[in-house]
């Protein structure tokens, strides 16, 4: 256990403290304890930062189940440190942020902190571990996690319905996940990150490759909703908007970024994965976008808004893997777009975090977060506005925030895609470049709706609920001001970033291209001439004005109206579709009649023992030695056969009774002819007692009724017995068969032989019962005791108030 | 003779499905009765019924008698199982008034 492995633990020791400090320190809001953890890891984060810039790594090894391959291996490189200052950094404002947010009268504050510790745990546990199965278990956690905290208020019907959908998708997607794990296992025999980046090329190779590449996407694409996973985020807004604001915007979503960031090595480089993560990437990019224009709820903008700028993040780390084809240090063309996916990364979890607590700020403030009630605020909530313009203006890619840098970076990145001349991208590339700027304008277009819906136009009362609108406390106020300067500060000085965070997480995400020593190259420049990236933000920001003063137009049409995802539509008739289907799957096959069980399980014998004879072409009766049968048994045969026959069709009690009386008679019978005494005497005496319990019972029950069945279900009947009664006669032939031919001495002679000599007695049948094999006969003298009891019990004991006998 | 006593218990095993197959609870426990039988004789043909003396020493070459010793505890078990399937029809039949098992259903919403 060294520090790192404390720092990733911390979080969930911390959550088992919180229900005390809830419970006993209740003055004191308990998000100023909790306050103090990511600060802490913050800071001790931030030390790593000299090390990690100079290329250096730090892994820690700790046993788990060595046998079986997992480790809790900590991995500390540039990549890494990013994604847990991201997460501590954001961690801290949010938790100062719902400290104001989140009444200490009004709600349980012990759930909340436990969630969202253990959430931190659980992500800092993701991105800093080697080992898959470790990813896995914190992956799992922060689902788990994310779940709870969606459904945090969970007497409305909507958080629940949120927190499941979530659930299922992203537990859907983990599962895959695991398997794809798996199957890495397979091939490289390992579940260690470094050790499969370093074996990438026996990986490459491997048949399992797809298969496995598939599988591990789906976890990513389901966590980072991509499209069509995207459908639970939305829903997720039900979520307190702290939470929104961490898990749903800057850190859980990207898990999935950081997962395809991380195994970009072991599977970058083959066409399937460039245009895989880049075809999603764009199509989530542009579906995001297009429906966030839909939304008339500010949490629903910003959701799918967050969907759309994962999707672009995602379709650069996709156009940046075919580095890994060319595997040389020569960066100025593909790593511009894994430069851009890392910039992007941090801006966005800048400008998102504010923007949801913006949002959050409104709703706290106004009582409402629907658009069509809001307007005029910029005067009210002057800092709100400020810090929403500023978010907005940075995520629409306007100069001089930092989004405007990435926004360009991303176009480089997608223009260089055509240059590529590799995976057919000569013939039909330039279609990705124009799907990017297309989706762009639509970003354009929801930034300006959401500012101008919200804080533009006539401030009307009369639409909110509260009475008096008055500005966010000073400490709801501090995180987003906090996040919106650090969107300026990133805007005006880029360079603070490249060296320090933004080439180490570059060098993590792309291994072995570089030789020891090298370092990518990293300038963000604000202006690099009338380059084409110029031309298609200015094309972006007309197009988009043009959209926005037409607005009025196509205000009223069905596309702006209807905000319902299509894709929501599919999983709500699945999920109805499962549930029916299942019942209906129940319901023909559960009948509930003890009949038709009998005849499942007889056609399934009948099926399984008919198909294994055929297989090994049973029963192989050839020239079996034979006893000769006597004449007179051919009599016996024939009466026991009339007497057993004709039992189905009495339906006079005392004859049923008797004919069954008459063969067992006749068993007992056959016993004496196969010479065993002591069972035709055991038969006799208890086909007796039998008769006699018959009568006993049968004089309580009701007369037998000649029952009409009808002749489907007799012939049904009668192919099943017939058909079973023929398996059992092949079967047994074929035992008897294979016995001789196999032809092993009988144990039995044993027991002929010592019987006087070891046991002393002559009846070798009751030697056996009594002194050879003694145990079967103890335990069926307690299987006749345990009968006794039950049937004493049966007829005594009535618990529903009957008289008793 | 083996043969013979297999196909003796086919015909057992038949007649003792179709029972089973049936409505009334009192044929479904007499077709376990029959099931029984053919069980035992099954046991009895496939050790093979070769000709020979009791199985007591002293009296010559005797049959086989682990076969015996097996059906013996068989026998008994039967016994008691068919004496508490009986026991039961009857208290079925006094607390739910029906022998019919397509009655016997419990609750349509399980």
């Amino acid at each position: 256990m060294t520090l790192l492995h404390w720092a990733v633990l911390l979080p969930f020791i911390a959550a088992i403290l919180i229900p005390f400090l809830y419970k006993y320190l209740k003055r004191i809001h308990t998000g100023w304890f909790v306050l103090v953890l990511p600060l802490v890891l913050f800071v001790y984060f931030l030390s790593f930062i000299p090390k990690t810039s100079s290329g250096e790594v730090i892994l820690n090894n700790l046993n788990w189940v060595p046998s079986l391959g997992i480790n809790f291996n900590v991995y500390l490189d540039g990549l890494s440190l990013l994604f847990a200052l991201l997460i501590t950094g954001i961690g801290s404002l949010v938790v100062l942020y719902s400290i104001y947010y989140l009444s200490k009268h009004k709600e349980k504050l012990n759930n909340f902190y436990v969630y969202l510790l253990m959430f931190m745990g659980a992500m800092l546990g993701v991105v800093l571990s080697d080992n898959l199965i470790v990813i896995y278990v914190f992956w799992e956690l922060t689902s788990i996690a994310s779940s709870l905290l969606i459904s945090y208020w969970y007497t409305r019907e909507k958080s629940v319905y949120g927190a499941l959908k979530s659930m299922y998708i992203t537990v859907f997607g983990g599962l895959s996940m695991l398997g794809g794990f798996s199957l890495l296992y397979v091939i490289a025999g390992t579940f260690s990150i470094r050790e499969l980046i370093a074996n990438a090329d026996l990986v490459m190779a491997s048949s399992l490759f797809i298969p496995a590449m598939i599988l591990v996407l789906l976890g990513a694409f389901t966590k980072s909703a991509q499209f069509p996973f995207h459908i639970w985020l939305p829903d997720a807004m039900e979520a307190p908007t702290p939470v929104s604001a961490y898990l749903h915007s800057a850190t859980m979503v990207k898990a999935g970024i950081y997962l395809v960031a991380r195994l970009t090595g072991v599977f970058g480089g083959s066409p399937e994965w460039f245009w895989i993560i880049t075809i999603a990437g764009l199509v989530t990019l542009t579906w995001g976008s297009i429906s966030a224009v839909r939304q008339k709820d500010l949490k629903g903008i910003l959701a799918y808004s967050t969907v759309s700028q994962l999707g672009l993040i995602m379709s650069l780390l996709g156009a940046g893997s075919a580095a890994f084809y060319f595997q040389d240090g020569d960066n100025a063309l593909y790593m511009t777009a894994i430069l851009a996916a890392v910039f992007h990364l941090i801006n966005h979890a800048t400008f998102k975090g504010s923007l949801f607590m913006a949002a959050g700020i409104i709703d706290h403030e106004t009582g409402t977060r629907d658009i069509r009630k809001l307007g005029g605020l910029m005067t009210v909530l002057p800092v709100t506005a400020t810090i929403s313009l500023i978010g907005l203006a940075s995520m629409a890619g306007l100069p001089p925030f930092n989004g405007f840098l990435s926004k360009e970076l991303f176009f480089t990145g997608m223009l260089n895609v055509t240059e590529y001349g590799i995976f057919n991208l000569e013939t039909f590339g330039f279609i990705i470049p124009v799907i990017a700027w297309i989706a762009s304008v639509f970003t354009f277009l929801y930034c300006i709706l959401m500012f101008s819906k919200t804080f533009m136009g006539k401030f009307d009362i009369s639409k909110l609920k509260v009475k008096h609108v008055h500005e966010a406390p000073v400490g709801m106020l501090i995180s987003p001001v906090i996040l919106a300067a650090l969107v300026i500060l990133f805007g005006l000085f880029p360079n603070l970033l490249a060296y320090s965070l933004i080439e180490p997480a570059m060098a993590a995400i792309a291994p072995g291209i570089l030789s020891p020593g090298e370092f990518f190259d990293v300038h963000i420049s604000h202006w690099h001439g009338f380059s084409p990236e110029l031309w298609m933000t200015f094309g972006v920001v007309i197009l988009g004005i043009l959209l926005f003063m037409t607005f009025k137009k196509w205000e009223n049409t069905a596309f702006y109206r209807g905000e319902q995802d299509l894709f929501n539509y599919a999983y709500d008739y699945g999920f109805d579709g499962f549930i029916k289907g299942s019942q209906w799957l129940t319901r023909i096959q559960m009948t509930g009649r003890l009949r038709d069980y009998f005849i499942y399980m007889n056609t399934f014998i009948i099926l399984i023992m008919a198909y294994t004879m055929y297989r090994y072409s049973l029963p192989a009766i050839q020239s079996l030695d034979l006893s000769p049968i006597p004449v007179y048994f051919w009599l016996v045969i024939l009466v026991f056969v009339c007497s057993i026959v004709i039992i189905p069709f009495i339906n006079n009690r005392v004859a049923l009774i008797i004919t069954t009386g008459v063969s067992g008679f006749i068993v007992a019978l056959l016993f004496v002819l196969f010479r065993a005494p002591d069972l035709a005497l055991t038969q006799l005496l208890i086909e007796s007692v039998s008769v006699i319990l018959f009568m006993l019972v049968f004089y309580h029950l009701p007369k037998l009724k000649k029952v009409k069945t009808p002749p489907k279900m007799k012939a049904v009947k009668l192919i099943i017995s017939v058909g079973f009664g023929l398996m059992i006669t092949l079967g047994s032939l074929s035992v008897f068969s294979m016995g001789q031919e196999v032809n092993f001495d009988s144990i039995s002679e044993y027991y002929v032989e010592n019987s006087k000599e070891e046991a002393g007695g002559y009846n070798i049948v009751n030697v056996i019962l009594v002194d050879f094999r003694g145990l079967d006969t103890m335990l069926e003298i307690l299987v006749v005791s345990m009968a006794v009891l039950t049937v004493v019990s049966l007829i005594r004991l009535r618990f529903k108030g009957s008289e008793d006998i | 003779m083996e043969t013979l006593v297999t196909i003796l218990a086919g015909v057992l095993v038949t007649v003792a499905t179709y029972l089973l197959l049936s409505k009334s609870l009192i044929r479904v426990i007499i077709g376990t009765a029959i099931l029984t039988h053919a069980a035992h004789l099954v046991i009895m043909a496939v050790a093979g019924l070769k000709t020979g003396t009791v199985p007591i020493v002293g009296e010559g070459d005797p049959v086989d008698p682990l076969p015996q010793a097996l059906i013996l505890t068989s026998i008994v078990i039967g016994f008691a199982v068919t004496a508490i399937s009986l026991v039961l029809a009857y208290r079925t039949y006094q607390e739910l008034g029906t022998d019919k098992l397509d009655k016997l259903r419990g609750n349509p919403d399980e």
